[in-house]
This record gives structure tokens, sequence and C-alpha cells, in this order.
């Protein structure tokens, strides 16, 4: 067990190593550069070059990139262009916004998804199953700013359900350790403070969600109808156990597979999908400073946050192998 | 009164735009307690779906009908409601399925499938439960159950498999044992013991065996009585031994006929019966097994062929069944080891 989490974070390096480099010529390769966005239309050629010259942009790409190795094996990503602050107190200062609402979506996406695709199986063919193989197949399609613009038009704006934006209401002047809002909330026992923050992001988690929704609703459904015609649900059947014995003992446990499986594949693309819904929220995650980055051209915070989302993803498809074993004890992690 | 009674249970499928498929269509049988029942015929006859349906084990889809009686100790099985059902299943009547590997559950281990069901008709729970199936797991033949409990399906051979689906069918000393096909998995060796172990049981508990199938040396071995299916439908009922010696229904002869002999000389040809099951005719227009017989006469078609019951509590479903050796009009009377010819005039009409 241990020498495979190791074996698999050893695995991480050469991924890493491999994708910056495909970065770094990449985002070389975009016209325009940082000098372009600082100076707008009217910079003369000498500005330009100075400007370079003072981000060390005038090396050779090779030495540029040996810079970048070397701060990166010290956790420096450098500093952001645009901000001149450290790309990585930067990232602390955003990014737990960022993985707070990747977490609550991936929970309702969790939490909705298993039981509706589960009772979807159940009642093959009857109403409940049309509408949420229907529905999911409208959440797939839907894109997800579009879907966040509705629910805030419905639920903040005429119902006053929900806030419209931000993280946390700023008069509350709660304390800040983390930059986890609903976990600062709990560790400095200011209850209003994280009910706040977590009453934030109920929508905007709304709108992520929708598709991985969607998807867990149809695998656990496809997964579910596959197990109940396995011989073990007839001997479960045929021993006579209560319906609920069955259900969770036997059907919805090896159901499951599949279902992590996908959970893995999915978060990737929640924690970059959340930058579209942060923007529609004014949610304070990476995501409005990321579209800044691009255009900006601030190549250190491009670099460092498309590392971390690459460690992330490895990192969240480690734990879901290692779930693997727990489900299944045929899957031998070696 | 019989343990178990059967009467002209029926099954069929309907689909919306396809013909409609009688998979089991008027099956009649019953079980005396104690008594080793077999249920033999080809692929698709029906008996896996008589087995299902009497447990109640059918999937339920739409289409599915259920007719008939499956009587057990009194109460109509078809007519209980699933709460009722699934107090029944487990204690009184238990089965075992062929493929001992995919009827276990993969991710669980094999302790916790054994002690589920006492848990669920005995009420035994944490270590009691433990002891009880270490203990029903040694019964059934595992070395070691202590350390097997512990263990997954994948871990175990097939035979300890099948062994341990026996051993949670037994748990609960059920009156009623249905056994589907409980050998076709696994190889001959292992077959031999796995019926050895069933029949141990069997006499030990005086539990009620019905064996379901193909194989005839498996009835051979154990079986009492024996039901000969074609169709849907028992064509032949017979004990053991009458059956083997003086087969009557026409389908039954094909099927001792087609068994490899051993003492067959070389080059010699098996006997298969001509024909697939597939050649059905819809037993309303007279005999299932007409398209395939050799002693095909004019009767066998236009309408169902009637129960022809004997006096030695055999049946058959056939207008012109094979002869008895003692009325065979061939000229060499020999030695008449069945019932006397007079006999067979007591014919009654079902």
């Amino acid at each position: 067990m241990i020498r495979f989490i190791v074996r698999r974070l050893l695995q991480l390096i050469p991924t890493l190593f491999g994708l910056s480099i495909l970065l770094f010529i990449w985002l070389r390769r975009l016209p325009g550069g940082p000098e372009t966005a600082i100076l707008g239309e009217r910079g003369t050629p000498e500005m330009r070059a100075a400007i370079r010259r003072n981000l060390g942009l005038d090396e050779p790409i090779l030495i540029q990139y040996g810079r970048f190795v070397r701060r990166l094996i010290r956790l420096d990503l450098g500093t952001s262009i645009s901000t001149k602050r450290e790309v990585t107190t930067e990232f602390l200062q955003r990014f737990p916004g960022t993985v707070e609402l990747t977490v609550t979506a991936l929970v309702i996406a969790i939490g909705i998804g298993i039981p509706l695709g589960y009772l979807a199986a159940r009642r093959r063919g009857r109403w409940l199953d049309h509408l949420s193989v229907g529905g999911s197949l409208i959440g797939i399609c839907i894109p997800v700013f579009f879907l966040a613009y509705i629910l805030k038009a419905i639920f903040s704006e005429n119902l006053g359900l929900f806030p419209s934006s931000g993280r946390q209401d700023p008069t509350l002047g709660a304390t800040r350790i983390t930059n986890f809002f609903v976990l600062d909330g709990l560790m400095t026992r200011e209850w209003d403070a994280a009910a706040d923050a977590l009453w934030h992001l109920i929508l905007p988690g709304m709108a992520l969600a929708s598709i991985p929704l969607a998807i867990i609703v149809r695998i656990t459904r496809a997964s579910v109808l596959e197990v109940l015609n396995e011989d073990f649900v007839r001997t479960a059947e045929a021993k006579g156990l209560t319906e609920n014995v069955v259900r969770r003992r036997h059907v919805l446990r090896n159901a499951m597979l599949p279902v992590a499986t996908s959970i893995g594949l999915l978060t990737g693309g929640l924690l970059s999908g959340a930058v579209l819904t942060e923007t529609v929220f004014a949610f304070s995650g990476i995501g409005a400073f990321l579209a800044d980055s691009i255009s900006q051209r601030d190549y250190p915070v491009l670099m460092g946050f498309i590392m971390i989302i690459a460690v992330v993803y490895v990192l969240v498809n480690l734990i879901v192998d290692l779930s693997y074993s727990l489900i299944d004890p045929r899957v031998r992690v070696r | 009164m019989a343990l178990l009674d059967v009467e002209e249970l029926s099954v069929t499928f309907s689909r919306r735009g396809q013909r409609t498929v009688r998979a089991v269509d008027g099956v009649s049988f019953s079980v005396d307690a104690g008594q080793v029942v077999g249920l033999v015929g080809e692929s698709g006859c029906g008996k896996s779906v008589t087995s299902l349906a009497i447990m109640g084990l059918l999937p339920r889809q739409p289409g599915l009908q259920v007719g008939g009686k499956a009587v057990f100790d009194g109460t109509d099985l078809l007519q209980l409601d699933d709460r009722s059902r699934r107090d029944i299943r487990g204690r009184d009547i238990a089965m075992i399925f062929q493929d001992p590997l995919s009827s276990l559950n993969p991710v669980i281990p094999i302790g916790l499938q054994v002690t589920e069901v006492l848990t669920r008709h005995r009420g035994l729970k944490g270590a009691t439960a433990a002891k009880e199936a270490a203990q029903l797991l040694d019964r059934v033949g595992i070395p070691d159950p202590k350390r097997r409990l512990k263990e997954y399906p994948h871990q175990l051979s097939g035979g300890m498999r099948q062994r341990a689906l026996i051993a949670m069918a037994v748990a609960c000393q059920p009156r009623l044992l249905i056994a589907d096909e409980p050998t076709t998995a696994l190889d001959v060796t292992i077959q031999a013991q796995i019926l050895e172990l069933l029949k141990d049981l069997v006499r030990d508990s005086g539990t009620a065996l019905v064996m379901i199938t193909h194989d005839l040396g498996v009835v051979a071995g154990m079986c009492d009585t024996i039901n000969v299916l074609y169709g849907g439908r028992v064509v032949e009922t017979a004990r053991r031994r009458p059956l083997f010696r003086q087969p009557r229904h026409p389908y039954t002869v094909g099927l001792l006929g087609s068994v490899p002999r051993l003492d067959a000389g070389r080059g010699e040809r098996l006997n298969p019966i001509p024909g697939s099951v597939r050649d059905l005719l819809p037993w309303a227009d007279g005999c299932a097994f007409a398209p395939r017989c050799t002693r095909r006469v004019d009767a066998c078609v236009g309408e169902p062929p009637e129960l022809v019951r004997t006096h030695d509590a055999r049946s058959y479903r056939c207008v012109n069944p094979a002869p008895l050796p003692g009325v065979t009009p061939q000229p060499q009377p020999t030695e008449a080891t069945g019932p006397a010819p007079a006999a067979e005039d007591e014919v009654e009409k079902a």
C-alpha cells in the first residue's frame, strides 16, 4: 500500500517535468507578451525591450526554463508580473475559494447523483427514470455559465433565497486562518461566519455541479442495472435477505466502482470549470485572477496554476485508486 | 400430502411486437418430504425458469406472467406477497445455483455471506453467528473454516465456492433445497464430491431436494423420482429404476440413448436426438416433441397428448409410447423386468 502511494507520487515527477516543458514552450509561442499588456499599443520598441530585459525574457528559452526549474525545486513559483507578489502567496489566498467551490459541487453531484441514479435503475422505464435520464441530458447540454445566470436570476434576484455574489458577507468581519472560509469559521467557532460562507457556496456549487451530476446519474444508473442482473444478487434474494440489505450490501457496493472512476476524472474538469462559475457569481477564487493572467501573459502565474491543477488531479486519482481497494478486494494495490 | 405440489405452473414472457414465449407451459410435479426429485431436460426446456418461479426469483419485468400453483406445506407460494416470500426463502426453501463464482458477491468476505442468512432467519449476531458459520463451513467440508470466513470468493477454488454456497443454503436447515445444475460449472472429480456432499446432507437432515440437471448421470446417482421436461412441460415422470430400464416417452428414450457409453465400439457414432429444442410445436397444437420424434404418428398433431398414468406411479404424455419389453410383438419373449403388461390396461386419462 505505502509502496504503491510512493510510486504513484514519484510518477508525478516526470509528469510535471513533461508538462512544464510543454507549457513553457507553448506559452512563449503565444503572440504578444507581458510587455504588450503593460504598455498597450503605445510602447516604443525600446521600452518593450527594456521590460523584456527586466523580466529576463530576452534570455534564451533554455536558460529561462532552467531558472524556472531551479526555483520550482524550492517550491518557489516566482513573482507575478502583474501584481508583483509571490505567485504562491497569490494562490494561498485565492485557491482555497476555488477548492471550496469544487468540493461543494462534488458533494452536491455525488449526494444527489448516486441516489437518483440508483432510483432510476430500480424504477426503470417509469417516470422517475425518464425524468432523470432526460434531465441529465439537459444537464450535460446547458453551458455552466448560462445555468449560473439562470440560477442567480431565479433564486437570488427573484426569490432572494441565496446571496448573489461573493464568498462571505464582509460585514461579519470573520477571522482568516486558512482562507477556506467555512473551515476558518468552524476553527474559530464563528458559526455565523461559517454558515454564511456555506450559504454563499450553494448557488455557484449547484451551477458547477450540473454536468458532473448528470454524468454520475447516468453512470450510476447503468452500473446498477448491470449489477441487478448479476447472479450474486439472485443468490442474495434467494437467501431471503430484506430488500434493504440486498440493496446496500450487494447492489450498491458493487455498482460503485465505475462511479468512483468517473468522480476521479470529473474532479480535474471541475477545478477548471470553476473559473466560469466564479466569474458569474463574483466569487473571489482563482478564476478571475487566472483570466486576467492569461490576457496579461503573466507567465509565472499561468505556469504555477496549471502545475498545481496537475498535482491535484494526480492526487485525486490516487485517492480514487486507493478507494478501489476498499470497495473491491480483487483490486490489490501493489 | 406432498411437501411441494406444483400444479400446472406456467411462465410466459410477452413483449410488445414480439411473439409470446411460453418458457414453462403447465408443469406439474410434487416433492415429498425427504425425497430427492429430479427435473431433467435439455437447455431451454424450462427447468431453471420453473425453479425460479417457485422461488419468486424471476426478474421482475413487464410482460412476465406466472400461472398455476406451487403449494408448499399448504401455502401457495405464487400468491404470497414479497415479504412473506422473503421470510420463506433461505429459511424453509433454499437454492443452490449453477456458477459458484458469479453466484457469490465478489466484494464481501465469505463469512458475512454466510452469517447474513443466520442473522436474517435465526437472529444470530456477532461471535455466535461467526461460530455457527465456521461450523457450517466445516460441515460442508471446507478445511480451516475460521480462515476461510475472512477470505473473498476469488481466493477460493471452484469446489470450495460451491461448498460455501451449499453452506449458505443449508444454514437454516431448510425443508426443501433446490439445486439448479449445481455441478455443471465444476470439473468432474469435484462434481462427484459435491454430489456426494449433497447426498449426505439430504440423508442426515431429511431435507427434500429438487435436482435440476441435464445430466442423466447425476439423476441416476441421486434421485428417487425423475421428471423429464420438454418444451416447458413434464413429459414423463417415473421412479428412477423404471425410468432407466423402460423409458416410455420417446424423448426420454432419446435422452438415454444419447448418453455416450464406454462399452460402445470404437468409431461408433453417438446417438443424438435429431433436430434441436427450437423445433417446437406449441403444446396447444399437439405434442411439442413431434417434430423431432422417431415414433411420430398422425395422432401426435392436432391436440396435446393426454397424461397417461400407470399403476407404478409412472405417468407420461405420449400417444405412441415406446413399448415395454413384455408386450413387444417381437418373437423373443424374454423375462419381463418391468410391470406385467396387463397392468398397462389400467390406463386412466388425466
